[in-house]
């Protein structure tokens, strides 16, 4: 089980317990090293995470700090006199809207217990390359939490609003929560279908999205990729083939994983879809658990959806601060929890509910690195002329 | 009386009667499938939760930002569609130019161009790459992703209805009357108010109510521009979306029902004033 860390205001770590030293302070393993900080645990309430609140206990004595630090001259900007309400926009991909719902009032009362006042949180959620798109073309997001790198690493790349090396900003390539692709079929899976060779049968239609558009639907794309060349021993022409008999059996190719799942639970249409997981759960949640069952494939994605910051969108030092804090606070416990609730594989599972961990099965998940990671996936596969094209439609 | 010769009475029809049937069963049955159905689906889903749910799901805050936000578009897009209608149907129907038919063709151009690529247009030319983008950021101008963006697509998609209603009516009606009144002396402003408004009124009227449905109804255009950011620039049809792919059902069948009786309520005033003035309506329509 991962424990998380803080070892100053904003460094945070996640990694496997080691040991706890006498000051208080323990010590994780992050695989490469060891890093010892501040534990950030779920029960230890609010403001604990905080070093400067606890090391100072008291608001009094925060105020204080600040106080004399002002006067000093350090320029430190003080929350509590801020007049206007920090804003913060998160752009974000289909399939959060419940979760980010929940983590925003988490996040408040949490900034606020921090003697912060609230800040504004505003949500843009759409097709993740879509969103990428619209704050490329200028929709001002102060935080982008999008369903895989590429997406942001677009924005960096066409803005220069986001440092190149903005993944190595956060833990675990800044991606706070992680899932897989499953596939979501009717109930009693009347079709049989177990893994990932039984979607090219002549009698199966699948639903996935538009890898074009989607976020989701290219992780689904690469878990049957990678399900096709173990199968075929590493043949891509082979996988190829398989490739372009699966997207052969697609009626219908939505522009998000949403606007996918819907025309799969509402409109009937289709056998099988490929979903996120925590998308697929979503569906029994709301649709009736009655109506579809979840079939876990023997093959699939280690899929991380990261989280940045859109440095160049940041108009003040303490928009800069509340937006970084939205970001680690991520990572907390409690928030992690939600995530798990939320039916996100989170990495630190010490306050989430037993019953909500038990309902992730096993499966190997595979890492997009595997494949030489999005940089150079994205252009390989889904780029103009990329295999997608080939194989779809070619 | 007596000198009035008498003639048999001939039924307006004289199609057998099975067959009059069968043609008002298939309006009848197309009525009842493509229009009365839907309506009635939206309004049953809505309340399929009881009242009280259907209220909450109009009364939540970002609903009723968007409920605002439509409002307001529509509230400053029909008046300017109207000015500029009224001006472009002048122009074409009581003066003679060259260019006329391109003019012609450029107001019709709204009605073409699918809304989709309407909204990509405007974010080529004021997002932050288009061709403006340079300009706006430079003053901190906010287009696209914000109200203003908003406004200039359902501008743009209402552009065409109000000059389109006018100019068939004004070019019917020619000129002959302005230049009456212009040869008894009248002024300029005084010829339109006097002959030209008192003309075109119901055209003007029936061209407002179809731009104000196409305001507050525009999804395609302002979709792309919008950002669809919650509680700020998301309009009733895009909040309406966004709920359903929410699983929120009745608070987006709600939402609908409200969009929908805003167009039931713009339907039935447009009745009532055509049944309160039918005298004046007939005697417009005597050209």
């Amino acid at each position: 089980m991962y424990r998380t860390v803080k070892t100053g205001t904003h460094v945070l770590a996640q990694g496997t317990f080691v040991r706890r030293h006498g000051d208080g302070r323990i010590e994780i393993n992050l695989g490469d090293r060891h890093v010892i900080g501040l534990p950030v645990d779920a029960d230890d309430g609010t403001g604990q995470g905080n070093v400067i609140t606890r090391l100072f206990g008291t608001g009094y004595w925060r105020g204080g700090l600040f106080a004399v630090l002002a006067t000093l001259g350090l320029g430190f900007s003080f929350p509590h006199d801020a007049a206007a309400q920090e804003e913060l926009l998160n752009v974000s991909y289909d399939p959060t809207r419940e979760f980010y719902r929940e983590y925003n009032e988490l996040f408040n009362d949490w900034w606020e217990a921090q003697g912060h006042a609230p800040v504004t949180l505003r949500q843009s959620h759409g097709g993740s390359g879509g969103q990428a798109r619209a704050v490329i073309d200028g929709l001002e997001a102060t935080v982008v939490t999008l369903a895989l790198s590429a997406d942001i690493s677009a924005i960096a790349e066409r803005t220069g609003k986001i440092p190149e090396d903005w993944q190595s900003r956060l833990p675990h390539n800044s991606s706070p929560y992680t899932s897989t692709i499953v596939f979501l079929v009717r109930e009693g899976n009347p079709k049989g279908i177990k893994d990932w060779d039984d979607l090219v049968r002549d009698d199966v239609e699948v639903i996935t999205p538009n890898p074009k558009t989607s976020g989701g639907a290219r992780w689904n794309f690469m878990a049957g990729w990678a399900w096709a060349l173990k199968e075929y021993g590493g043949d891509e022409e082979k996988a190829r083939a398989y490739m372009a008999e699966l997207y052969g059996n697609v009626p219908v190719l939505d522009t998000g994983a949403r606007g996918a799942t819907n025309t799969f639970t509402q409109r009937g249409l289709g056998d099988v879809l490929l979903a996120w997981e925590n998308e697929a759960f979503l569906a029994l949640a709301e649709q009736g658990e009655d109506n579809f069952d979840i079939v876990v494939p023997s093959v699939s994605m280690l899929a991380e959806p990261p989280v940045t910051l859109v440095d160049g969108n940041i108009t003040s030092d303490a928009q800069r601060e509340a937006a970084e804090a939205y970001l680690e606070h991520l990572y907390s416990p409690e928030a992690q929890a939600l995530a798990v609730k939320n039916f996100y594989r989170a990495w630190d599972d010490s306050a989430a509910s037993e019953e909500d961990i038990a309902r992730f099965p096993d499966v190997e998940r595979l890492s997009i690195d595997e494949f030489g990671g999005w940089a150079k996936v994205q252009p390989a596969f889904f780029g103009d002329g990329g295999i997608f094209d080939q194989i779809y439609g070619g | 009386m007596a000198d009035i010769p008498v003639q048999a009475f001939t039924p307006v029809t004289t199609e057998h009667r099975h067959f009059r049937a069968v043609l008002i069963g298939i309006s009848v049955f197309f009525m009842v499938i493509l229009l009365f159905a839907p309506l009635a689906t939206i309004f049953a889903t809505a309340l399929s939760d009881g009242w009280k749910a259907a209220a909450e799901g109009i009364s939540s805050p970002d609903a009723l930002s968007a409920i605002r936000l439509t409002l307001t578009v529509a509230a400053i897009a029909v008046p300017l569609n109207i000015i500029f209608g009224i001006a472009a149907a002048w122009a074409i129907a009581k003066f003679d130019f060259r260019g006329k038919a391109f003019l012609i063709t450029l107001i019709d151009l709204p009605f073409s161009v699918s809304p989709v690529v309407a909204g990509l247009a405007l974010v080529l030319l004021f997002g932050s790459h288009g061709a403006f983008g340079t300009w706006l950021i430079a003053h901190d101008l906010k287009i696209v992703f914000a109200f203003p963006g908003i406004l200039l697509a359902t501008l743009f998609i209402t552009f065409p209805f109000v000059a389109r209603e006018l100019i068939p009516v004004m070019i019917e009606q020619g000129r002959a009357e302005e230049e009456a009144a212009l040869t008894l002396g009248a002024s300029g402003w005084r010829v339109f108010r006097s002959v030209t408004l008192p003309n075109i009124r119901w055209a003007l009227l029936y061209g407002v109510l179809l731009a104000n449905a196409r305001a507050m109804g525009e999804f395609g255009a302002v979709a792309v521009i919008s950002g669809k950011i919650r509680g700020e620039t998301t309009t009733m049809p895009i909040m309406i979306e966004m709920l359903y792919n929410e699983y929120l059902s009745v608070a987006a069948f709600s939402l609908a029902s409200l969009l929908a009786a805003l167009a039931l309520v713009t339907l039935a005033l447009k009745s009532l004033l055509e049944w309160r003035f039918a005298g004046q309506l007939a005697a417009t329509r005597r050209h």
